[in-house]
């Protein structure tokens, strides 16, 4: 099949541009979920987060999709605080590694990069899947990346079943109780509402998904 | 809700602006929200940082001076400093004996923390990490992020600041860091909730007839809501977690704690009982503080840290302290 599309550091710098618009709109659900089960700062701390990320991007011209997305997680780890900032950080950050200093992104290259990602946020917040954290909507969604992608599936489609994924995920998330985080002290009182970094997991994906479509 | 305050997003920054103008002892670092001492390190001393978010004051910043921090990292209200400052503290800090960094359990704080030990690594600084979770009320720690830290940061930073103080190794300074926390307990309680400047809404809904038994200093929940009741039976049911938890006997440590909106008078209603149970109890209370020393903003409300005191641990306690919050002996 012919290339439509292909998917470099522009296509990754739409991503980002995408999933800051995309929180700056969701801001005040991902608070309203977070003050169910949180501390309310979910949406404002990610908003913060990838304001600074816009800004870092304004002032720099990383070469390759894996060097921007290592900024990215950089900026995210120096800007956010709190848990999602770690968190967001080192998933950009494993991401961007990942990537190596290719010029653009095949679609085994992107699963290699997904896997890398919840590798690297399990690795730091050792949650596992079932706890109620954004790994209940990473996880799934790289897994059916992955599968996507392993029957011949084209960069956008998998990326499309990962966004997918993601968003069954995070629905899922309401009725399990916390295991992880701030909301595990609410313990049974935590069931019933869904996960806040789950939900902004989603919305990371569906983004990726939107700057893919029409890339082989 | 009415706030001391002219825009919620300068809340910490002005804070520190106040900081920096009130107490000449300590340099602050307004944009990279650091507080240190105006001495600078000391060579051949472990130097003590701390940090977490903001609106638990006087802690940390309010700790550091001759005999306790070093510095301290504030983050935004409720939410973890990050590693850049963190990192930048630490090596403000180093006198070449290593660092240590003191970390409340709260997800956030622990892996920005662990983050900054990663790259002071990087820079040939040695750094150990004790984490302080001392808070009982956070029964299941396999089901949740484990016990958070609360008083028993207080006496770590004391502790472990005196011990410092004698240019003890790092390893020293660290071992006795965790046997503080070790036989530290406490537990919280809430009248009412807290309000962060950015919300202006109170974080949690508290009926006027009921109290959160347990609570943690961003007002989450703890073991149960219940009825309100006398200062007597909440002490009853506060140390009777602790108790069950570790048992108390020989010499205490109390610290009653209020939560930022709680009268002095009613916290020394509270010691009074603290003191009964523990007389009760057959233990005894030798060195006390009583007042505001990690706040939850303007959460009315009481924590009770007790400490198991041994004599060296007392002899540490006692050393001479000079920061804003705690100074006695110099």
């Amino acid at each position: 099949m012919e290339k439509v599309l292909q998917v470099d550091v522009t296509t990754v710098r739409d991503w980002v541009g995408r999933i800051a618009t995309d929180l700056e709109a969701n801001k005040d659900l991902l608070t309203q979920l977070d003050s169910a089960i949180g501390d309310a700062d979910h949406g404002t701390n990610m908003v913060r987060g990838f304001t600074a990320v816009t800004a870092a991007l304004h002032d720099a011209t990383p070469g390759t999709p894996g060097e921007l997305l290592v900024l990215v997680g950089s900026t995210l780890i120096s800007k956010v605080g709190g848990a999602s900032g770690p968190l967001y950080g080192t998933a950009f950050r494993r991401a961007g590694k990942a990537l190596g200093a290719a010029p653009d992104i095949s679609a085994e290259a992107l699963g290699t990069a997904l896997a890398a990602a919840l590798e690297g946020v399990q690795g730091l917040g050792a949650a596992a899947e079932g706890d109620k954290t954004m790994v209940d909507a990473l996880a799934p969604a790289v897994r059916a990346y992955q599968q996507a992608q392993a029957a011949g599936a084209s960069i956008a489609d998998a990326a499309d079943a990962a966004a997918r994924a993601a968003a069954v995920g995070a629905e899922a998330t309401i009725p399990l109780q916390a295991l992880k985080g701030r909301a595990s002290y609410l313990g049974a009182r935590s069931v019933g509402h869904q996960d806040p970094g789950a939900t902004s997991t989603s919305i990371v994906l569906a983004a990726l998904a939107a700057s893919l479509v029409g890339s082989d | 809700m009415k706030k001391l305050i002219n825009k919620p997003e300068d809340v910490t920054t002005e804070a520190l602006r106040g900081v920096a103008a009130a107490h000449s002892s300590l340099v602050v670092d307004v944009d990279n929200k650091i507080i240190s001492r105006a001495g600078g390190a000391r060579k051949g001393k472990v130097g003590l940082v701390s940090g977490g978010g903001s609106g638990h004051e006087p802690l940390h910043g309010g700790f550091v001076g001759y005999g306790m921090l070093d510095a301290a990292c504030p983050g935004e209200v409720f939410t973890s400093p990050v590693p850049d400052q963190m990192l930048a503290a630490t090596k403000l800090v180093d006198g070449g004996a290593g660092v240590l960094h003191i970390v409340k359990n709260y997800t956030g704080d622990v892996l920005n923390f662990q983050m900054a030990a990663e790259l002071a690594a990087d820079d040939d600084i040695e750094v150990t990490p004790v984490v302080v979770n001392d808070d009982v009320a956070v029964q299941d720690s396999l089901y949740t992020a484990g016990r958070r830290g609360t008083g028993a940061t207080v006496f770590v930073e004391k502790i472990a600041g005196a011990l410092a103080e004698q240019d003890k190794e790092l390893k020293k300074v660290a071992d006795v860091a965790r046997e503080v926390n070790e036989r530290s307990r406490s537990f919280g309680v809430a009248l009412t909730a807290c309000t962060t400047p950015g919300s202006g809404q109170p974080g949690f809904e508290l009926p006027d007839d009921e109290i959160e038994l347990g609570v943690g200093i961003h007002g989450e929940p703890g073991r149960e809501r219940g009825k309100h009741r006398t200062a007597a039976k909440i002490v009853d049911f506060s140390l009777d977690a602790i108790h069950s938890d570790m048992p108390l006997s020989g010499d205490l440590a109390v610290l009653v704690n209020g939560m930022g909106g709680t009268p002095l008078i009613e916290l020394y209603v509270v010691f009074n009982e603290v003191n009964r149970v523990v007389k009760g109890l057959g233990a005894r209370i030798t060195r006390s503080l009583v007042g505001n020393y990690i706040t939850a903003l303007d959460m009315t409300g009481v924590s009770i840290t007790v400490v198991r005191l041994t004599p060296d641990l007392t002899k540490l306690w006692d050393a001479p302290v000079e920061t804003p919050a705690l100074r006695w002996g110099r």
